[in-house]
């Protein structure tokens, strides 16, 4: 939680202050979703794709821009937080969540699902026991870890990490 | 060889070893129960997990546990232990052998494909059946909610949800899967069930008891339409059966000797209460509070890692990464650091509001040299491996040290839970 960069914090957006204008923006948000976005969102997806993220979250966003890219954090009500980093040609190169509940895997991580799934189901069947997922793939790196209650993890695309950006840093 | 095959290799063998530490477990708990007689022998100890039995213990808050290679012979560092169920208010009860003790979370959970008692479903208000989606890190379980009395050595809970873990008994929702995989098989489980008896009483607790957008999605009730996500009343949610014993109720303790090296098996104890008996004071351990997500702090070479936990559920000592430990991870296994000699490191362990403090000497293997080395063993005390954002003390930090884990809202002789002491 207290790893965004001390850069220039703008909070495009907060939902928190009424219920009524909660209700109205995401309705906005889930409009405009339907209109101009992407079915996918996510991970490997383009910047416009927070958007999505934000509306099947129902979470306010804040934008935070750092030296190697611009950092898009989703508040969910449920007290999950979703952070996605976007390179400057616009794309999501990484996601990191923390919270008491894991996010919709499927929706933050778009076209990398699948390999998730199936990595992570090949896991548990070679089991060797409960322990922190850990799933390196070609143009794939997943670590989840916690327990019920805390989860936190992250995944990104190696060759998408922007010059001088280290994987410690997306979490 | 590599890890993952000589790791399924090793439990391959160590399953025809099933029947044996069964009865090392059988062996054990008679000796640790002197009260226990011939009928209870035969009927708290003597339960395969398909035969219903009838079982009483009665006074004893001592549960024996075993690390073996559990039920589907393939666990490394995973402690098991028996749990009777009944349909409440009945002497029809079944024992269930080879449930995962798991501090980690709250709340029993029992493959459907092993459970033969009949118990209730739990029903919403509108009659439907209740059934949950519990997101683990491994993947998810989903099953209907039923209620069980359910006792564990001498103590006994009332009427306590738990989840019946199946994919079949009910479509899995769309939001569920997006969660991950599902761990409802005894392949993907490793372990008959899970007997969650972490430091929270329910399993979701206040999140879940809202309707909106502040639920996370847990809960369902399943009308033959579909399942929808409720909420869910906090009485109503699989919980912690420890918290509902009429006495010895504010938490419980591991003990399990020391494994220097890789073993076989070992066998110790899950003790009901803290400081409610001779068996279970407090004496001079420290007592480290925790967060409202159930973690404390860790400290490892001037960094600090306040999301870390204790866990008997992992079995391994899961921390950081290569990156920050310079520790590499095995060629065929990333989930495990193989180091070229066996590393001794040292950590420090403080509560969560940042007292009190204790430094922790650990060690870590080369894992391929413990799988290759020692084909037979299911017991790895320098077992361990990358964990992204903190340390995770698994099952190995339980080996020689009595680890106790306090219950939110529950008063001790070390102070209100929920707590970690040791």
């Amino acid at each position: 939680m207290s790893c965004l960069p001390p850069v220039q914090a703008r909070r495009y957006s907060s939902f928190r202050s009424s219920a009524k204008l909660a209700l109205r923006a995401t309705f906005l948000a889930t409009t405009l979703v339907f209109i101009a976005l992407p079915a996918f969102a996510g991970l490997g997806e383009d910047v416009s794709s927070v958007q999505a993220d934000q509306a099947h979250m129902q979470g306010s966003l804040r934008t935070t821009q750092a030296q190697a890219y611009t950092l898009h954090e989703i508040q969910a009500p449920t007290g999950t937080v979703v952070r996605e980093y976007v390179s400057s040609s616009g794309k999501v190169f990484a996601v990191a969540w923390q919270g008491p509940w894991p996010p919709d895997m499927r929706q933050i991580l778009a076209n990398y699902f699948t390999p998730y799934q199936q990595a992570a189901q090949a896991r548990a069947n070679l089991h060797t026991g409960r322990s922190p997922l850990t799933i390196s793939q070609p143009g794939l790196i997943v670590q989840s870890g916690g327990h019920m209650r805390s989860f936190a993890g992250r995944a990104y695309i190696p060759e998408m990490l922007p010059q001088g950006v280290s994987a410690e840093a997306i979490r | 060889m590599s890890a993952i095959t000589s790791a399924a290799n090793a439990n391959k063998r160590s399953a025809n070893n099933q029947i044996h530490s069964s009865r090392r477990t059988l062996l054990h708990r008679s000796l640790a129960i002197p009260v226990c007689g011939a009928l209870l022998f035969t009927a708290a100890c003597g339960g395969s997990s398909s035969s219903p039995s009838v079982k009483t213990n009665p006074g004893s808050n001592v549960l024996a546990i075993s690390v073996n290679a559990g039920p589907a012979g393939n666990y490394a560092n995973g402690a098991f232990a028996s749990v009777t169920v009944c349909a409440p208010g009945t002497s029809t009860c079944q024992t269930v052998n080879d449930v995962l003790v798991d501090t980690g979370s709250s709340g029993l959970r029992i493959l459907s494909s092993v459970l033969t008692a009949t118990l209730p479903a739990q029903k919403a208000g509108d009659g439907n059946p209740v059934v949950e989606c519990l997101p683990f890190i491994t993947g998810y379980t989903w099953g209907p909610v039923q209620t069980a009395d359910i006792e564990l050595a001498g103590e006994k809970a009332g009427s306590v949800p738990i989840q019946v873990v199946s994919d079949t008994a009910y479509p899995v929702p769309t939001d569920c899967a997006d969660f991950g995989t599902s761990v409802d098989t005894l392949s993907s489980l490793g372990a008959n069930g899970i007997l969650g008896v972490g430091s929270f009483i329910q399993d979701c607790g206040p999140a879940c008891v809202s309707t909106g957008s502040s639920n996370p999605g847990l809960y369902y009730e399943c009308p033959a339409s579909g399942c929808v996500v409720v909420g869910e009343a906090l009485a109503q949610q699989v919980a912690n059966p420890v918290a509902s014993f009429s006495a010895d109720n504010n938490g419980v303790l591991i003990e399990l000797p020391a494994a220097g090296s890789p073993e076989n098996s070992l066998n110790g104890s899950l003790i009901f209460g803290i400081g409610t008996q001779s068996n279970n004071a407090l004496g001079t351990a420290q007592v480290y509070s925790v967060d409202d997500y159930g973690d404390f702090v860790t400290t490892y070479k001037s960094q600090t890692y306040n999301q870390s936990f204790i866990d008997s559920g992992s079995n391994g000592l899961y921390f950081l990464g290569s990156g920050d430990t310079g520790l590499p991870v095995c060629a065929d296994a990333d989930y495990f650091y193989c180091p070229s000699t066996t590393q001794t490191l040292s950590a420090t362990n403080s509560g969560a509001t940042g007292s009190p403090s204790g430094a922790v000497s650990f060690s870590v293997a080369n894992a391929d040299d413990l799988f290759n080395n020692n084909p037979n063993a299911t017991v790895f005390g320098q077992l361990a491996g990358p964990n992204s954002l903190g340390f995770d003390w698994g099952l190995p930090f339980f080996y020689g040290r009595n680890i106790f884990t306090a219950i939110q809202g529950k008063s001790t002789p070390g102070g209100t839970g929920p707590y970690w002491a040791y």
